[in-house]
């Protein structure tokens, strides 16, 4: 009597096939799920309690980041708009607008709209967003094509090698201070190299990386 | 299983249970929801007549070169979508259907004190709502003397620019 069966070889062969499938599926969830989209949430828009349209009021009417963003420059908080700071203008444009009834209720209620946060940084790092302005990061280097958005998503993992990869090595991401605000600048021939505008910033990639840079 | 090592792994246990939630931690970050005994007396409104911390009022500073710059800049930002980049009232903004707002170089505002401007800018006039929570002090003493720079150069004419700097207007 033969000690394996006629159906031995199917089993040994489908094992393999499962070890196989097993191993392809570790290896996929290991490093390709972390960082496809659907983990990092990049380019997702989240649902907003006003469709707000960052192409529609920088890149079409021109106004500066800083008309809402008001206190990026000063502190580690860029600061959303009050909702006095949309009804600057919406007191008497598009008033009968059914988009910007929660704009109109809030003010009336007197209660903030709570946006859906699309940056979201773990409570252990502690980025400030002032000392990147005054050190010539412009905003799309995090914030992607901020200026052409009609909704807003994220437009980096903010994974903490995507934070290092800067860190380490800032000069590329780096523009004249003026440039700093403008949704879609890129880099011509006058502008100053980022070795130059390193050393004029004074920055100093060497403690860059230092953990007490971002952690306390 | 001894008690020791018992003890051991439920320290363990209960070390490993606080790694959990290091990205969500209980403290209070800008724009999130109070918890516990803050929520309670949520929104923590002020009492009356308390002023923020940076509203303290500032003289009119000295006018320099760096002084219009700032304000040059402070008001490109957050003066004109309405009042468009030379005060003139043509605005982006009212093009767009805003009322218009007056030029600045209309004899009124020409006569007006800078004080005018510093509380319009803090408080708001007609349609304009306050600026004060943008606008810091010293900075709205900036803009103020930047809309004078743009009242003197309204009615300027090319023989008040320097010979050798004719050429940059054509």
């Amino acid at each position: 009597m033969a000690v394996f069966g006629p159906k031995a070889n199917l089993a040994v062969n489908a094992a393999l096939v499962g070890a196989g499938g097993l191993f392809l599926t570790l290896l996929l969830m290991i490093w390709v799920v972390p960082v496809s989209g659907y983990n990092t949430l990049e380019r997702y828009v989240p649902v907003q309690p006003v469709p707000f349209s960052h192409k529609h009021h920088v890149s079409g009417l021109g106004l500066d980041c800083r008309y809402c963003h008001a206190t990026v420059e000063v502190s580690q908080n860029a600061g959303m708009p009050a909702t006095k700071v949309c009804m600057t203008c919406h007191s008497q444009i598009w008033t009968n607008a059914a988009l910007l009834a929660p704009v109109r209720q809030s003010l009336a209620e007197d209660k903030s709209l709570r946006w859906t946060r699309v940056y979201t940084l773990p409570d252990y790092v502690y980025f400030d967003h002032s000392i990147h302005i005054a050190k010539g990061v412009g905003c799309t280097e995090c914030h992607g094509p901020i200026g052409d958005m009609p909704l807003t998503w994220k437009a980096t993992t903010l994974y903490m090698s995507w934070c290092l990869s800067c860190h380490r090595n800032p000069a590329p991401h780096l523009r004249p201070l003026n440039d700093v605000f403008d949704p879609h600048w890129r880099r011509s021939p006058e502008t100053p190299s980022g070795a130059q505008l390193m050393a004029a910033y004074h920055i100093h990639p060497k403690t860059l990386s230092d953990c007490g840079v971002c952690h306390r | 299983m001894t008690v020791r090592s018992a003890i051991l792994l439920s320290a363990l246990a209960i070390a490993l249970a606080a790694c959990d939630n290091m990205a969500n931690q209980r403290k209070r970050l800008p724009y999130e929801l109070p918890y516990g005994e803050q929520a309670k007396n949520w929104p923590a409104l002020p009492p009356d007549g308390v002023v923020a911390r940076d509203e303290e009022p500032v003289s009119p500073p000295p006018v320099t070169m760096s002084l219009l710059k700032r304000g040059q800049e402070r008001f490109d930002i957050y003066c004109t979508p309405c009042h468009s980049l030379i005060g003139d009232g043509d605005g982006m903004i009212v093009h767009r259907g805003f009322p218009r707002p007056p030029s600045y170089s209309i004899q009124r505002l020409r006569d007006a004190p800078a004080q005018h401007f510093y509380d319009v800018i803090a408080n708001g006039y007609g349609v304009m709502f306050p600026y004060a929570d943008r606008v810091a002090p010293a900075d709205r003493w900036a803009i103020v003397a930047y809309i004078r720079a743009l009242q003197a150069s309204a009615d300027g004419r090319l023989d008040d620019v320097p010979p050798d700097q004719r050429g940059t207007l054509q």
